[in-house]
């Protein structure tokens, strides 16, 4: 079935509507030029065009809700035509990654151990965003419990890079990047433990950003490591992630890590940066970030990022944070240690998959079949990691150590913002990776995300802005912008002033041919 | 290499509740080992560094003691695996006869 049969009638899709940025949406929806039920089924018809087949297609979505999401759409019409005040992005669609509880979806953590679950409660971001009259789309794929680069550990199979099928997406978050990439949703929520919203961000040519910690709650977001979890959004500019960003952010009484701090003023920033002037910004280069292993068209993108930062006023200087090379052991210590006890909640008693429950099996020996029939390799892994470290023989080698190494990352990050107002790098060292390239050597992915996983250990802001196309392969590169605990404001002022002096250049366009991805069913 | 064997593995796994198969052992054993190997690099780091457990400067955080409502007990059966007299059904806990 072709793109434009399938809507008989209804004549051709506005295909513009499903490039459009979120602001302009909701500009568009609230002066009543378009539809919030036009935009969705514009998008809905989209996702039908080129999501599928799971095996071939996109396959960002794990679960869609057409007939919700139109719903909710009219209600934001009718709010909209009431004339009463509406949100700024109130009728615009969005996605959701499926580590998020949704009381009308099932949540699975593309695991088959909570295959079809439907939780009881809504997550908090979530209800936020229904308040905040966001029309929900559907889940979008991860690898499996968001532990992952590539959304290969997902149980339902991966999802495919828009710029280029047969490779990732980047992960946990592959499907959240895809769909924004390939205009399936002009928004969608991710979850970044070690850079799962930033790096599928980087080569998705798409937006991401992990907010400080504690300044979104994570009420409902299925525990994977939780000093390091921070939701956050997707996008295709840095002003609509600033946008949802304040939709979801604040404290939550339902969150005990959950900060009281007001939330920065990232809508203001992204504005402010808009218009260009980053006079008197100091933007350290981390000097640690480059070398073996970073692709030479990824240096090359970058280091022009730089220069046009320069250009944009900003003092740029180099700075080295000697400890980030304990980062990557850290992490892979700490997130493995942190999911192998939040991971015990699955025990095949309450909710989920049970497995072997005969009358023969006694319930530790259920316990023990479910896990082993519900996870998949790379959890198990991670498991079993988490168990060893935390064990009597090795706590002190391993975890302990890991927990000093997260002290020294926090020092050096401290030093650095002493003398500089935003640090910057590649968002990762390689352009996306093909499907299969990685899949079977665990070290060789936890690669992915050598650049993104210190602000997780110390906790501060940090995103990626797309930063043109690697000359290596043509495919997107992002650049990071990392800002101190709360000051999530200053990267986003920093990648909206890139953003808007690299618009229409060698850094755009943001997303692929649109037509390309329809015909290539 | 950090010498995690194929029977350190059949412990974890028996410690973390996975019936792994023999082929998992196998294939486990030799990344775990290599991953753990790969991740002691930590051990370098000098002894007297203070722990960073969390990154959030505040404890103890308790909500008022105050009765709020519960999830509905027919919602929440209504996503177990087995319930029956408005409880979970479990399998048994104890060994045959016990």
């Amino acid at each position: 079935m072709s793109w434009d049969t399938q809507r008989s009638g209804a004549g051709p899709v506005d295909s513009e509507l499903v490039s459009l940025d979120a602001a302009e949406l909701a500009r568009r929806i609230h002066a009543r030029e378009v539809s919030s039920v036009e935009v969705t089924r514009a998008h809905l018809e989209r996702i039908e065009a080129v999501d599928g087949p799971a095996e071939s297609g996109v396959h960002a979505f794990l679960h869609l809700d057409a007939d919700g999401a139109l719903a909710a759409a009219g209600a934001a019409d009718r709010a909209i035509a009431d004339g009463g005040p509406v949100s700024p992005l109130a009728g615009v669609p969005i996605a959701l990654k499926d580590n998020l509880t949704t009381t009308d979806m099932p949540t699975t953590c593309a695991s088959r151990i909570l295959e079809g679950w439907r939780p009881p409660y809504d997550a908090t971001v979530v209800t936020r965003l229904r308040a905040a009259g966001l029309v929900p789309l559907g889940k979008t794929n991860l690898d499996e419990f968001a532990m992952g680069s590539s959304t290969e550990n997902s149980a339902f199979g991966p999802s495919r890079n828009p710029w280029d099928l047969t490779r990732i997406p980047g992960g946990s978050g592959g499907g959240s990047s895809s769909a924004v990439a390939a205009g399936e949703s002009p928004l969608a929520l991710g979850s970044d433990t070690g850079g799962s919203i930033r790096q599928p961000g980087a080569v998705t040519g798409t937006v991401g950003v992990k907010p400080t910690y504690g300044t979104v709650s994570r009420y409902g977001l299925v525990a994977f490591s939780s000093s390091l979890d921070q939701i956050g959004p997707c996008a295709r500019s840095v002003l609509d992630a600033a946008l949802l960003h304040e939709v979801i952010g604040g404290k939550d009484a339902n969150d005990q890590t959950s900060v009281s701090a007001p939330l920065p003023p990232v809508v203001e920033a992204a504005q402010a940066g808009a218009r260009g002037d980053l006079a008197g910004v100091r933007v350290g280069v981390v000097s640690e970030f480059s070398g073996e292993g970073y692709h030479s068209g990824v240096l090359a993108a970058f280091t022009d990022a730089v220069r046009v930062l320069g250009e944009l006023g900003a003092d740029v200087v180099e700075v080295s944070c000697p400890s980030f090379a304990y980062a990557l052991p850290a992490y892979y210590l700490i997130a493995p240690s942190e999911a192998s006890s939040n991971l015990a909640r699955f025990d095949a008693m309450r909710y989920g998959l049970r497995v072997g429950d005969d009358g023969e099996h006694a319930a530790d020996e259920v316990m023990s079949l479910t896990r082993e029939a519900g996870f998949g390799a790379e959890v198990k892994r991670r498991i079993m990691i988490g168990t060893h470290a935390l064990s009597a023989g090795s706590y002190d080698a391993l975890y302990g150590k890991a927990q000093k190494a997260r002290t020294l990352i926090v020092r050096d990050f401290t030093a650095a913002f002493e003398t500089c107002d935003v640090l910057v790098s590649p968002t990762t060292p390689t352009t996306a990776f093909a499907i299969g390239e990685r899949s079977d050597d665990p070290l060789a992915m936890y690669l992915a995300d050598l650049c993104t996983i210190p602000s997780n250990l110390a906790g501060n802001a940090a995103l990626s802005v797309p930063c043109g196309r690697s000359a290596d392969d043509g495919l997107p590169v992002g650049l990071q912008v990392m800002a101190p605990a709360l000051a999530d404001d200053r990267a986003y002022r920093v990648a909206a002033a890139y953003e808007a002096a690299t618009a229409g250049s060698a850094a755009g366009p943001r997303i692929p041919e649109l037509r390309a991805l329809e015909t290539s069913r | 290499m950090s010498d995690i064997t194929r029977d350190d593995v059949a412990h974890l796994a028996r410690l973390a509740r996975l019936a792994v198969s023999d082929a998992e052992l196998d294939m486990f054993s030799a990344q775990i080992d290599a991953i753990v190997d790969t991740v002691s690099k930590v051990g370098e780091i000098p002894d007297d560094v203070p722990p960073t457990a969390q990154v959030v400067p505040q404890t103890n955080v308790v909500r008022p003691d105050t009765v709020e409502p519960s999830l509905p007990r027919d919602v929440v059966l209504a996503a177990a695996p087995a319930a029956e007299e408005g409880r979970f059904r479990v399998p048994r806990i104890l060994g045959e006869g016990a």
